[in-house]
């Protein structure tokens, strides 16, 4: 209900979602899918009426020669027969086939290389709004779906549609003409042979079928226990030390020998039945190769076909098990390729955060931008899309101009208050449910509570990842629902447990925390966070590139770049994880003096493990099943002698 | 690679047959043509019909012997590849489980799996592809050229300047586009990379606002790729058709040339026709053999990828039965003066330590990072061999016993959380099978697991994802602790296995132990002084020497390493308050 009313208010935002939102745009089944992939092969549709056209005459040339060359060797066998080779008439055939060949590869090639050309543009394009739909989904999004579940859809549903826009669209024009064609000129030349070819073809797609079906299941069993052999490997290799340590080997061993004699089964039996089809096609093709013989021998004889025309059933006969071999498989791949569609379709189609700018912001002058900035966006129409891109295009230029002064963010102070927040993941199920407090501008607040209290969703709150159920947050006075993400978000700088870093140089990562910042600003960041030194001892300093699994600096270190990030940022609020639990008393000792210094003259919420901490913040908040219990001072929260009292005394007394 | 070769060795016979299968096939296509040349020559020109009849009977024949030369040769050639494959596969995995932590250390986990799941796959695809393309192109290359001279060599030049062709061909492949393929793939990689970071770093990337930033860097990936893409496919539109052209041509250049000779009588109608199909078989079979090359690297690369594995020398094996010690009654641990550096590594990692952790004691190790404290460890479960000095365990030195009895005594808690998929109550039985349900929830509860596993649907029975995904780093840990005290060994390690316990929970969890565990020998390996403060004996080290060695209050006053460690997490008066709530424990 409540997003339906702030929709009203702001009429020019309601075209562009509401048009999102429609329920027809989700393709639920097979045509749906289809269909709307089709979609993306609109803007090309000049290019694909050419393809389709150049597929056709090259198909069309293809079939047809054969024929010819029957023509040719006709003339030789006359020539043989009686007068001599007609040798004019001969070289004009030969011509015409070169002709024709030529036609062939000429429309082949072009139709192949248009194709190249619209699928990568398609495939690009969906990459792009993928990667763009990354950016606008809901945090609360992940909490449903996996990483590994998105991930999966960018890359290998990605590709499973990549081969069908190569290949099998225009294999599957291609092999239906081929079939037509192939059938009208076998009917041409005889329809005595083209029957006897048609009883063997069949035939021969029935003993396919049957093998095929026989070695699916082979297969299936295949992937099975190559995923429990690569599965038990994994584990194995992983645990190795624990595997030893209780003397597991020979049990390791003998579950991975079951595995393994399983999947040598699955894996000889799938492979020799597949093996199988080669053969088998070739006995047959062979069968009705020698029936062909055998047949057009006859009929020659009789003078009702020429030995050349012979020569081009053979060939007919030959390639007519592809095409119907290829139609088979297509319609397994379109079966594939609109599962994937689906995937990636769903994903585009799946509800984004709320408008990026707030109320209090005019809309009239963005829609204005937009009309006359729509044009020269990515080929995406909507005015939403036009909308947004204009709000961040906006906040880069803000960010670039007030970076020159060093105070984007003068104008805010750190007063951070909490009025009756109220909260829950799952709606009808409130995790926070009345929580007000307030911080003035440079205290510190520790959040403390147990393993899985829910410590970090305070600080999603704050940075509006997510959006409150009840109740407001108010950051120097004003509702963050009243700003745009990007505003309210730089307000914020970041420390978190887990430091994510992307695989470019140091210098780079640094200057995450503010992208235009100059290399004297990332070196003075870093000496800020103790890091310099340590980052000028790496092979390239600055320049190291961190690999992927940033396996080529410790955590110590990285939870330092993180920290040197956050004081690039320069925000005047902070956000900190404590945890350090992976490194050593010295950098512990190096990251705490790092974050005192980044937390000088800044609101803190520091998300505590250490007691020092705890005791030297201004408030602290305590939580318990994601809900904030008790909140004061140490000494309140002590003399209060309850959950924080007990959590505190459990460390020393009994 | 030698190693995995002679793998192959017992299959000598199966390739035997696979070659005598494959030259049948091959003969029996060959023939095929003849015989049509003859139905044509002798039957239809002439108008002999009987003649067709005999001859088209036998070419049924001849067909039907092709294909079961061809499914033989199948059979034989996948049950040879499948069953190497296996062996390799078992091989690898054996020799992978006995590694010690040196030999793990010399390849890592990932590249490990790699090797025997990836790596083996691709060398039995290899092998199949090997025993029936590598035998069956050359076979047929070589037999339709044989044949293709019987009938005329007048005519061979065609057949030699489409190979030319083809060559010419392949040679612009080989250079233009195969290269790309690897870039490719590494382009590919880059895209589905920055995807993947993108994901994970949702958090950072939004709190940062860098959105644009992140975008533009996979745009640039993405322009790259979809451009790479695009030229290879723009080859590859160019290469097919190109195929089919100089196929269709050579037709062509045959029927112009062949017309020739048969006016001169130099030729049999029915030998061209047989000519144009020896043709095709010369020129597909070339691109076979050119095929094959391209893929024979890749798999002579997983080759020796396996054999690196097959061929390490495991440096940590039992002594002979004979030579064999045995331990105890008592269990005490001790150190004898031991240094240890990594092979190939000057710096030492441990130098010159001694001490004794004595049964119903404690004794703790603390220390900074790559102070050597996990090195002790390993050392005492025999990961490693100390390069100096002695390490004995229930008076025996550890290199004479045997590796299983050895860690029969220990009961191990890693660093890392490790449980394996099945269920807790599997988990819990890692170490002893025998053991009774009491005996599981009796070390559960010590473990302070019991509340947690009570709250999941199945209890004990829950099921444990791979990599025990599906419990939090504290629970694992307990489970872990649960594991070890399952065994009920007289050793018990804890390698830092309480860094992810919140305080209240490490605590009970001491006391708990303290109170059960009496006789054990119990080291203790631990980065938070409140863990260790009521240990019987603290060993603290620093770059791996021993800086102190005694009690909380006997090190807090001596060693200096020991306060700053202590003070970097305590305040003075909570240091005070720690060790005299640690003795009250006691």
């Amino acid at each position: 209900m409540a997003d339906i009313k702030e929709e009203r208010k702001h009429p020019p935002q309601q075209g562009g979602r509401a048009a999102r939102m429609m329920p027809g745009e989700k393709a639920r089944d097979f045509k749906g899918t289809i269909l709307t992939l089709f979609g993306y092969l609109r803007p090309y549709k000049w290019q694909l009426v050419l393809v389709g056209l150049m597929s056709l005459l090259s198909t069309v040339f293809a079939i047809v020669s054969p024929t010819v060359l029957g023509m040719a060797t006709d003339i030789v066998v006359k020539g043989v027969m009686g007068t001599g080779v007609d040798y004019h008439a001969l070289l004009m055939i030969i011509l015409i086939l070169l002709g024709l060949y030529l036609l062939s590869w000429l429309f082949g090639a072009v139709q192949a290389w248009v194709m190249a050309v619209v699928s990568q543009k398609i495939i690009y394009t969906l990459r792009e709004r993928m990667s763009e739909k990354l950016d606008r989904l809901p945090l609360k999004y992940f909490d449903r779906v996996s990483y590994g579940d998105v991930q999966s859809r960018m890359v290998n549903d990605i590709e499973t549609i990549n081969q069908t826009l190569t290949a099998s669209i225009t294999q599957m024009i291609t092999a239906i003409i081929t079939l037509v064609g192939i059938l009208i000129m076998m009917l041409r030349i005889s329809l005595i042979m083209t029957l006897a070819a048609m009883v063997v073809i069949p035939a021969s797609m029935l003993v396919i079928r049957l093998v095929v079906s026989k070695s699916q299941g082979h297969f299936k069993n295949q992937q099975k226990y190559l995923g429990k052999v690569n599965g038990h490997v994994e584990e194995m290799f992983s645990g190795h030390d624990i595997v030893k340590a209780f003397n597991r080997e020979e049990i390791s061993e003998e579950q991975f020998n079951e595995y393994n004699d399983k999947l040598y089964e699955s894996a000889w039996k799938s492979q020799f039945l597949s093996g199988l089809m080669m053969p088998l096609t070739m006995v047959i093709g062979n069968l009705a190769y020698v029936m062909v013989c055998f047949l057009g021998g006859y009929l020659a004889l009789n003078g009702k076909v020429s030995i050349g025309q012979i020569q081009a059933f053979i060939q007919y006969v030959r390639s007519f098990n592809q095409p119907v071999q290829q139609v088979a498989n297509i319609a397994n791949q379109l079966q594939s390729t609109a599962a994937a569609a689906e995937r990636i379709f769903e994903l585009l189609d799946e509800e984004e955060e709320e408008a990026a700018y707030g109320t209090d912001i005019d809309p009239t002058p963005i829609t204005a931008h937009v009309a006359k900035d729509a044009k020269p966006l990515r080929g995406d129409e909507s005015l939403w899309a036009a909308a947004l891109s204009y709000v961040k295009n906006a906040v880069k230029e803000a960010v670039r101009k007030d970076s020159l002064k060093y105070d984007f963010t003068k104008d805010v102070d750190g007063d951070v208050a909490f009025e009756h927040v109220k909260f829950g993941y799952v709606p009808g199920e409130p995790i926070v449910k009345d929580f007000s407090f307030e911080a003035k501008a440079g205290q510190r607040i520790a959040i403390v509570g147990p393993t899985g209290a829910g410590k970090t969703t305070l600080v999603k709150l704050l940075l509006r990842y997510y959006e409150l159920d009840g109740g407001r947050i108010l950051v120097d006075g004003v509702d963050i629902k009243g700003m745009n993400r990007h505003e309210l978000r730089s307000k914020f700088g970041m420390v978190l447990q887990e430091t994510w870093l992307s695989s470019s140089t140091i210098r780079e990562n640094i200057r995450y925390g503010r992208t235009d910042a100059t290399d004297e600003e990332v070196e003075a960041a870093a000496k800020a966070a103790q890091v310099d030194h340590f980052i000028k001892t790496l092979p390239g300093g600055y320049d190291l590139e961190i690999n992927e699994e940033a396996t080529n600096i410790s955590a110590g270190q990285k939870q330092l770049l993180t920290i040197a990030r956050a004081i690039l940022a320069n925000a005047p609020i902070l956000i900190l994880d404590e945890a350090t639990s992976s490194v050593d008393t010295r950098t512990e000792r190096i990251i705490q003096k790092a974050m005192a210094n980044l937390m000088e003259n800044r609101t803190s919420f520091i998300i505590a493990h250490r007691l020092s901490t705890i005791r030297d913040a201004d408030h602290i908040l305590v939580l318990d099943h994601g809900d904030i219990v008790e909140q004061g001072s140490h000494e309140e929260l002590l003399a209060r002698d309850g959950f924080y009292a007990k959590l505190y005394n459990s460390q020393f007394a009994n | 690679m030698k190693t995995v070769l002679s793998y192959y060795k017992k299959y000598i016979p199966f390739m035997l047959i696979v070659m005598a299968a494959l030259f049948g096939q091959v003969w029996c296509e060959l023939s095929l043509p003849n015989y049509m040349s003859d139905i044509i020559n002798n039957g239809i020109v002439k108008g002999d019909m009987d003649h067709i009849k005999s001859v088209g009977t036998i070419m049924i024949l001849v067909a039907i012997l092709a294909a079961a030369c061809a499914i033989t040769g199948s059979l034989f050639a996948t049950l040879t590849a499948a069953k190497t494959a296996r062996k390799i596969r078992s091989n690898i995995f054996r020799k992978v489980t006995a590694f010690s932590a040196a030999e793990q250390d010399k390849f890592s986990t990932a590249s490990l799996i790699t090797r025997s799941t990836n790596d083996v796959q691709m060398v039995q695809q290899a092998t199949t592809m090997a025993l029936r393309m590598m035998l069956f192109a050359p076979l047929m290359g070589i037999g339709a050229v044989i044949m293709a001279l019987r009938t005329s060599v007048s005519l061979s030049w065609t057949v030699g300047l489409a190979l030319i062709c083809v060559l010419g061909l392949m040679i612009f492949s080989f250079f233009a586009i195969f290269p790309r393929f690897r870039v490719m793939q590494e382009k590919l990689d880059r895209v589905n990379l920055i995807m993947k970071e993108r994901l994970s770093g949702t958090l950072v990337v939004r709190a940062f606002m860098t959105e644009a930033k992140e975008e533009d860097r996979f745009d640039d990936a993405n322009i790259d790729l979809t451009r790479l893409y695009i030229f290879v496919n723009k080859c590859l539109a160019f290469m097919l058709p190109t195929m089919t052209f100089i196929m269709s041509g050579v037709g062509l250049l045959i029927i112009w040339a062949g017309a020739h000779l048969i006016e001169a009588d130099k030729l049999m109608i029915g030998d061209m026709l047989a000519y144009l199909q020896y043709a095709m078989h010369v020129i597909m079979s070339f691109m076979f053999v050119t095929m094959i090359f391209v893929m024979l690297p890749r798999a002579a690369v997983s080759l020796k990828r396996i054999g690196q594995v097959l061929d390490t020398k495991i440096s940590i094996t039992d002594p002979e039965d004979a030579k064999a010690a045995s331990c105890g009654p008592a269990y005490p641990v001790e150190f004898r003066n031991v240094s240890f550096s990594y092979p190939d590594s000057e710096e030492k990692v441990l130098d010159d330590i001694s001490f004794t952790a004595q049964p119903a004691q404690t004794t703790a190790i603390i220390g900074g990072t790559g102070s050597g404290k996990s090195t002790v460890i390993k050392l005492i479960t025999r990961f490693f061999d100390a390069t100096e000095g002695h390490v004995l365990v229930g008076g025996a030195d550890v290199r004479d016993l045997k590796q299983k009895e050895l860690r029969s005594h220990i009961g191990l808690v890693p660093q890392k959380g490790i449980l394996f998929s099945g269920t807790i109550e599997s988990n819990l039985r890692y170490g002893n099978e025998d053991a009774t349900e009491e005996d599981l929830i009796r070390a559960a509860e010590i473990a302070q697991a019991m509340d947690f596993i009570n709250e999941k649907p199945d209890g004990l029975k829950e099921e444990i994802a791979q990599g025990g995904t599906n419990v939090s780093g504290g629970q694992m840990q307990r489970l872990c602790i649960a594991r070890a005290l399952v065994k009920n060994p007289e050793i018990l390690v804890f390698d830092d296995s309480f860094s992810a316990l919140d305080f209240s929970t490490d605590k009970a969890l001491r006391k708990a132990l303290r109170e059960t565990i009496g006789g054990c020998t119990f080291i203790i390996v631990a980065q938070r002084i409140n863990t260790i403060v009521d240990a019987d004996q603290i060993i603290v080290l620093d770059e791996g020497k021993i800086a102190g060695k005694g009690t909380h209050e006997e090190l807090l006053a001596t060693c200096e390493i020991y306060r700053e460690i202590a003070l970097s997490q305590l305040s003075e008066e909570e240091l005070g308050r720690a060790a005299v709530s640690g003795k009250e424990v006691n």
